[in-house]
């Protein structure tokens, strides 16, 4: 099949995933809308490095071969989802990229054309980004006792569009471990993707009791977060997990279903052999990528440590503040003349103290719970550059062995070497896709912090100044008074 | 009384929130100018410098103390004409500034006398050293040198003083002079006042009323204190934790691409705001300090009081002191014996004297009623006299806490709008940076 065939296809798919009714068809190819993109990406790509080459003398040096790559591990999973009849072959592919080619013309199939179909298409998508298929919520949390335990479910309301869901409306109850279950299952499924984070089991550090109001709540929120964070990711959206989680009323029967003990102890026990033996030549890209990680994750927690403290020596603040008011009101009761301005003073010492007060809770309930989601962010970024590398070390121990053995490149080796480039490729996008998550969050966080802290001081400003106003006037009558 | 240059009236008023806290305390310092007595009507009186000097003791050994730097300088009749005329200048140190003020205390009891600034640091929160040499502490402690000799320079009374003005202008034989004054010997023993303060039967109840205020508004002004140094320590450690985030955010920009330029400089914003706190509360000392002030001036406020209690007891004395010696003239030219008495005693064991005998006491007694009658007299006229002066300088001292304290806290709100427009400022940078992430 000819290039312009397939990314005629692919846009095609694309129209379709738009429009509600197709989905259906559009999901018998068993292509996500996630790969969609990366492949048109690609291709957009692929468009761009063609209509350079065509009119450069040095094409082959120009093109880089891991785009080549890329491009041809997606056609690779694309072509087993094509139906039978449209024939495929990579070498025809690569035939695109030769000067032979008759795709300069500029006509309408050709390359330049459907980049800019491209262009406008993304441009639309932009404007589309507000609308959220899949819209869910976490609340009223309650407490169940039983002979054995105590614990807290939380009511989570799904509210869809999708067509894979039967209704439009789904109402369960869930507890913890219901959270800890999904999580753990989209990271199975998906082990080099970045799943966000939960909210930590227990937090020993503060002795914060485990059914205290505050800890509950904080716990609520950020169980919203990560089903949020959940429902908006392209890839993990899709998963039956996800559905499970979201619509089965009785989640302990599908929780039963789980791989086998051994299973996973025979998984993880490859993983530690393969950790240890070390990956022989990661991709630079994953170097830095872990790095930054490291940095990272030092630097957030840092900033938390710093909040924490700040919180800390804020709320003694706000302690003695409370005790500040009440002398000067008990000077006012002694005094006449006095008593007015001195009553005054104590009613802005009490309100400045409200108002810090607010702007503490605002740090603990806004800065530090984005602060700590991230410190947890870092810890499972950790978690997925390791599994990377262990599949690469997989793949790198079993195409050893067969040299060593003598063989031909086996079909084994083969899936292993694929495997790895699709992770790697779902774990850049997922990165990019992560960062720039990261940004809008803590941009938001810290924002929203400095707004809070400004209209502090701008509450007790006015306060202050309504204090000078009123003496002012005093003053002035004072003044009317004593005139002869 | 009231000055008619216009500038400054009895009631400092506030044209506008920006006026800074130093211009509001000078306003107290001129509406004590204000009052035009007849000294600060020839001269003006400043504490410039302070000094660090060392010599030998009473005791011979080496110490270091401060001295103080008195300027005195002819007051400007025409203002802006010719060259200031240079200043004459005087060294103190502080046991002068003490040996002055007890003299004053001795010398007008029925006065409020102003206090001097605090010997030792106390009320201080944890940044502040207690050490008399702390530069910071004797800054703070040469204001209030200069404040106590304004106060004294504007009293009625106390500023025609020929000792106080010797302080001023004679450095050398000025501590001879007062002691030659010999006015330790009027001072009145601890013990006497003490037990008057006790067996007073009928003090004045305005006396009574005013002691109790003075002792409520100590309790009052001292726990004030103690609060805000608390706060102070705590703001302190609030703003100071901020900087922290200077140094973080500028590590965490480093390994970022987007985020690192906004990052850095909201770090250093983050930096200004911790090193702005050293300002604001060196500020708030000087509120803290006006209210020190008066909470030593409810001791001078109890000595006077304890001074008229002492000078009722001493009248009620002399009174019942004249009662029984006339109920002893009537025993004696009567006969009878009403009260019991060791004479009366003694005369019916041992029998009555001779008629010479009572002829010649009662002679004595009639001399002593006479003399008692007379320093009656001299007492209830010194109680009067005392009763209205200190009544008078009471209610000048009531009139000048008011004003003087409702400029204090005026002054202090605008050291809170300060701090406040400091902060707001502050975020808004802060925030403009996050928004450039």
């Amino acid at each position: 099949m000819v290039v312009q065939q397939r990314l005629l296809v692919v846009f095609t798919l694309r129209a379709a995933w738009k429009v509600q009714q197709h989905w259906a068809e559009v999901r018998l190819w068993r292509v996500s809308l996630f790969w969609l993109e990366i492949s048109l990406k690609l291709h957009s790509l692929c468009g761009v490095f063609l209509g350079v080459s065509v009119n450069s003398s040095e094409f082959p040096s120009v093109f880089p071969p891991a785009a080549c790559r890329l491009s041809a591990c997606c056609w690779t999973e694309m072509s087993a989802l094509f139906p039978a009849h449209l024939d495929l072959e990579e070498e025809e592919d690569l035939e695109v990229f030769s000067k032979k080619t008759s795709l300069t013309d500029g006509g309408p199939n050709s390359p330049s054309s459907m980049m800019n179909q491209y262009r406008l298409e993304a441009e639309e998508e932009e404007e589309e980004k507000e609308e959220k298929e899949l819209f869910v919520t976490v609340d009223h949390p309650e407490s169940h006792v039983t002979a054995i335990e105590t614990f807290i479910t939380y009511r989570v309301l799904t509210k869809t569009t999708r067509s894979d869901f039967d209704c439009s409306e789904f109402e369960v109850r869930r507890r913890y471990q219901d959270f800890l279950w999904l999580r753990s299952r989209l990271e199975e499924n998906h082990p080099t993707l970045i799943v966000h984070p939960l909210p930590e089991k227990f937090v020993m550090k503060g002795m914060v009791e485990r059914f205290n109001e505050d800890f509950i709540e904080t716990r609520r929120r950020a169980l919203q977060r990560f089903l949020s964070k959940i429902s908006e990711h392209p890839l993990l959206s899709c998963s039956p997990h996800l559905k499970i989680f979201l619509t089965t009323q009785d989640l302990q029967s599908h929780k039963k279903q789980a791989p086998g003990f051994l299973t996973r102890v025979g998984e993880t026990v490859r993983a530690v052999a393969h950790s240890v033996r070390g990956v022989r030549s990661r991709p630079e890209e994953f170097t830095l990528m872990q790095e930054y990680v490291e940095q990272f994750s030092s630097k957030i927690s840092s900033v938390d440590k710093v909040t924490q403290r700040i919180i800390r020596e804020q709320r003694e603040y706000v302690d003695e503040m409370k005790q500040y008011s009440p002398p000067y009101s008990q000077w006012g009761g002694m005094e006449e003349a006095l008593q007015l301005p001195l009553q005054e003073v104590a009613g802005c010492v009490q309100r400045c103290s409200t108002e810090t007060q607010l702007q503490l809770q605002h740090l603990s309930t806004v800065l530090l719970p984005a602060l700590h989601e991230y410190m947890l962010c870092a810890d499972t970024l950790k978690a997925v550059m390791r599994r990377r590398d262990n599949i690469q070390a997989e793949y790198e121990a079993r195409r050893e062995a067969m040299e060593k053995r003598g063989d031909q490149e086996g079909e084994e080796v083969q899936a292993l070497q694929e495997k790895v480039e699709v992770c790697n490729s779902s774990l850049q996008v997922d990165w990019s896709r992560w960062r720039s998550s990261m940004r809008t969050d803590l941009k938001t966080a810290l924002l929203s912090t400095a707004e809070s802290n400004l209209q502090h001081y701008e509450k007790c400003l006015a306060v202050w100044e309504t204090f000078l106003l009123s003496q002012r006037e005093e003053g002035s009558e004072q003044k009317e008074e004593e005139a002869p | 009384m009231m000055a008619d240059s216009g500038s400054n009236e009895e009631v400092a008023v506030i044209g506008n929130t920006d006026i800074t806290s130093t211009e509001s305390e000078s306003n107290i310092i001129n509406t004590m100018v204000e009052r035009e007595t007849a000294l600060l009507r020839k001269m003006e009186i400043n504490v410039a410098e302070a000094e660090k000097r060392t010599g030998k003791n009473t005791v011979n050994m080496q110490e270091t103390y401060t001295v103080y730097l008195i300027e005195i300088r002819p007051a400007e009749t025409v203002p802006g004409v010719g060259a200031p005329a240079a200043p004459d200048t005087l060294w103190r140190r502080y046991s002068d500034f003490e040996l002055l003020r007890t003299f004053l205390l001795v010398t007008y009891p029925y006065i409020i006398i102003p206090p001097l600034p605090e010997k030792r640091a106390e009320f201080q929160w944890h940044k502040l050293s207690a050490d008399n040499l702390d530069p910071d502490f004797v800054e703070r402690r040469r204001v209030g040198l200069e404040n106590f000799l304004l106060r004294v320079a504007s009293h009625p009374v106390l500023s025609n003083d020929k000792i106080f003005f010797f302080f001023l202008t004679e450095e050398k034989g000025w501590r001879e002079a007062v002691l030659e004054t010999g006015f330790q010997d009027k001072a009145d023993s601890r013990l006497k006042s003490l037990s008057a303060m006790f067996r007073v039967k009928n003090p004045d109840k305005r006396f009574t009323a005013m002691k109790q205020y003075s002792d409520e508004l100590n309790t009052v002004i001292s726990q004030l204190l103690r609060v805000r140094a608390r706060v102070a320590d705590r703001l302190y450690g609030v703003y100071k934790v901020h900087g922290n985030y200077g140094r973080v955010f500028s590590e965490w920009s480093a390994i970022e691409k987007e985020m690192g330029d906004g990052l850095q400089s909201a770090g250093h914003h983050m930096d200004t705001y911790a090193a702005s706190i050293d300002d604001i509360l060196e500020e708030e000392e000087h509120y803290a300090d006006q209210l020190k002030e008066y909470l030593f001036y409810t001791d001078a406020v109890r000595s006077v009081c304890k001074k008229h209690d002492l000078i009722q007891y001493e009248l009620e004395m002399a009174a019942q002191d004249l009662v029984s010696k006339k109920q002893q003239r009537e025993e004696l030219a009567t006969g009878t014996v009403r009260v019991f008495s060791l004479k009366g005693m003694t005369s019916k064991l041992f029998g009555t004297e001779s008629q010479e005998q009572r002829e010649s006491r009662l002679a004595a007694l009639e001399q002593s009623i006479q003399e008692g009658e007379e320093a009656l007299k001299e007492k209830n006229t010194e109680c009067q006299e005392f009763v209205q002066m200190a009544w008078e300088d009471i209610e000048r001292f009531k009139e000048q806490k008011d004003k003087d304290l409702r400029e204090a806290l005026i002054s202090y709100a605008i050291m809170q709008i300060s701090m406040c427009k400091k902060g707001i400022q502050v975020w808004s940078n802060a925030k403009e940076c996050f928004n450039k992430m």
